[in-house]
């Protein structure tokens, strides 16, 4: 076990270090750090002094260490288009997208798991069909569609939630929630129902999929002999059999639905990461790019890594797997 | 009988998509098992016939479209915001209106559509002929020439999809003099969306490859010194193409989905030469003031495309699935 909670953490650390990379060379190679940071009467002599005192004259290795090395303590640089410092940025910016994963992440477990136990448990009848047709429709909608379509409707039409914006926020320390006024979490429905629509498809797939396969195990058909009601054994017995694939779905799918936040926050002009990141990409603002780049990918592995090993801890048939498959590849 | 013919169209079309598929595996041995799965599934029909009629549409946009979007000397500035055709105010031939330019929107669709068709499909195969050929040189070489290839796939795969592309034409955009940048916005956007994908198709060859190379036949090929390449090519690929071909369908859809985000968000296609997802950009800005048609039927133009791609990619799964027949 410690074995392998060591090679899966090495694994993570290199992919981390191998994307570090990658943010570096952007940072680097693609736009001149000076000429993006001074002002257009800066002097030759100025630059240079600025080159020299960024480091920038040093060998690629040495950058690239300082690089990490910076970024493993927090500190992206300075912004390049409105001069403040990337972490407090993007720390001001993490707790609206947070609040909206989290959201969407709750509406599509709510409305997902209970949408497919419906369809494995009535398979075949005229409502799980539509349903199932509807979720080949949720995957086929692009998100910021829906985000256009619910404010054409709810917003335009109807005039009943805000279509953009975050409404009022409360400050808890640091951080600042939507979550307290009723202006916040008016402005969060919409967003969150459209960041959720794929979410919600994905969990009622999996689901389904899964009752197909518990209903058909003996403890189901045991618990329905000895009497129990039927809406029992699928809503409890079966039911919780097949929460463990959710919940790790759910997890995995933390990381996704953060970088696709940066469509809804685009659509709704929500003022996340994710709209600091595009806005960045439009002005060239490399440093923030890197900082949201190496943020979502760390969350990304991190989170991967923990399920990783939360189920070779749970299931130690993984590991063995996991050391035979190491031993064929190397 | 139209109906007839567009299905027939549609199935070669769809049967094209990775195009060794076709001659190896599905012309010989499954054809008639799937042409009638494919009879007897309605849903697979209506969505065939769908993107035939949306392919065809787009592919002769410029014999049936009333005006050519992109020609400005042909937009008449008194011809704007004129809704669409079952409006009072609306008029003939602009059935599906016009934006703030005087731009007929039902043209601009068609020439969206053919962007966004050429797009999603060109970024398939990049992705498929990198991946594929990555994953046989992976799966048949093994020791560090897999370790490299697999690893970057992780590296890949460790960065959600929709970032990977906006680094790829974020950062292309800005290295590019401005004048190429429009020129070359479109395979900038295929390179963006081949490049998270590839590693998907790498991976299923590879895992099929590292099995069918200890097989006898393949030791007996290498012993009558068959070119490796010759037998990644004509013994190992054939044996994997299913899951592929179900994969690229799926891609195809998502490919589009992504390239139409993309351009959305503003990194995609230019507006002088927009994909639907530039069109749905534009509109959106007058969401507002009741011009709800410029934003509206692009949109829906693009859902029709994808649900029917991924209507096609469902059947061919479970259709191709063993374990279902």
């Amino acid at each position: 076990m410690l074995a392998f909670l060591i090679k899966r953490t090495a694994n993570a650390a290199f992919v981390m270090l191998a994307v570090a990379l990658l943010a570096f060379i952007i940072f680097r190679f693609f736009g001149d750090p000076v000429e993006m940071m001074v002002n257009e009467q800066a002097t030759q002599a100025d630059r240079a002094e600025l080159r020299e005192r960024l480091g920038l004259n040093d060998g690629f290795v040495t950058q690239y260490t300082r690089f990490v090395t910076n970024a493993v303590q927090g500190d992206f640089g300075i912004s390049y288009r409105n001069q403040q410092d990337v972490m407090v940025l993007i720390g001001e910016r993490f707790p609206a997208t947070f609040e909206l994963v989290l959201v969407a992440t709750i509406i599509s477990l709510v409305v997902g798991i209970p949408l497919g136990v419906i369809t494995a448990v009535h398979r075949n009848s005229p409502l799980a069909n539509a349903l199932q047709l509807g979720s080949i429709v949720g995957v086929s909608l692009p998100s910021f569609v829906v985000g256009i379509m619910l404010i054409l409707a709810f917003s335009v039409s109807l005039g009943w939630l805000p279509a953009f914006g975050r409404g009022e926020t409360v400050d808890i320390g640091w951080w600042s929630t939507g979550l307290l006024t009723p202006s916040g979490r008016a402005a969060l429905v919409l967003p969150a129902i459209s960041l959720s629509t794929f979410q919600i498809t994905l969990v009622m797939r999996l689901v389904r999929a899964e009752m197909l396969e518990t209903l058909r195990t003996d403890y189901v058909k045991f618990a329905r002999a000895r009497g129990v009601p039927v809406g029992r054994v699928n809503w409890v017995h079966a039911l919780r059999n097949c929460l463990m694939p959710v919940i790790t779905l759910t997890g995995m799918q933390i990381g996704n639905l953060i970088a696709f936040a940066l469509v809804t926050e685009t659509v709704f002009q929500w003022p996340g990461m994710g709209l600091l990141f595009i806005q960045a990409v439009t002005f060239v603002d490399i440093p923030v790019m890197a900082a949201y780049l190496m943020l979502v990918s760390f969350i990304f592995v991190v989170l991967n890594t923990v399920v990783d090993v939360t189920y070779a801890w749970v299931d130690p048939r993984l590991r063995d797997d996991a050391a035979k498959a190491g031993g064929a590849n190397g | 009988m139209a109906n007839l013919s567009m299905t027939t169209e549609t199935d070669t079309e769809t049967d094209t998509a990775p195009q060794p598929a076709r001659r190896a595996s599905l012309a010989a041995i499954r054809d008639s098992d799937l042409w009638y799965s494919f009879r007897t599934h309605p849903s697979a029909v209506f969505a065939a016939c769908l993107l035939a009629l949306v392919a065809l549409t787009a592919l002769f946009a410029p014999w049936i479209t009333p005006q050519d979007p992109y020609d400005l000397a042909a937009l008449e500035l008194w011809n704007s915001e004129i809704p669409p055709i079952w409006n009072e105010a609306g008029q003939w031939p602009y059935i599906l209106g016009t934006d703030t330019q005087g731009r007929d929107i039902l043209s601009a669709i068609l020439y969206g559509s053919r962007i966004s068709l050429i797009i999603g499909f060109a970024s398939v195969i990049a992705a498929l002929s990198v991946g594929l050929s990555l994953g046989l040189i992976a799966g048949y070489f093994g020791g560090w020439v897999d370790n490299v290839i697999m690893r970057l796939g992780d590296v890949l795969l460790s960065m959600p999809f929709i970032l990977i592309a906006i680094l790829i034409t974020a950062v292309a955009t800005a290295s590019l003099p401005t004048g190429l940048k429009d020129v070359l916005a479109a395979p900038i956007l295929i390179l963006a969306i081949a490049v998270p994908s590839w590693v998907q198709y790498a991976r299923t060859v590879r895992a099929s490859a590292m099995v069918e190379r200890k097989k006898e036949y393949v030791q007996a090929a290498r012993l009558i010194r068959v070119k490796p390449w010759r037998i990644m090519l004509h013994h190992i690929l054939p044996n994997c193409l299913t899951p592929i071909l179900v994969a690229a369908t799926l891609n195809f859809g998502l490919a589009i989905l992504s390239e139409a985000t993309l351009s959305f968000l503003g990194v995609g296609m230019p507006p002088d030469q927009p994909s639907l997802g530039t069109l749905i950009r534009i509109g959106n800005q007058y969401l507002f003031s009741g011009l709800w048609w410029i934003v509206v039927f692009p949109a829906v133009q693009l859902c029709l495309i994808v649900l029917s791609v991924n209507m096609i990619g469902d059947w061919l799964r479970d259709a191709l699935n063993p374990k279902l027949r």
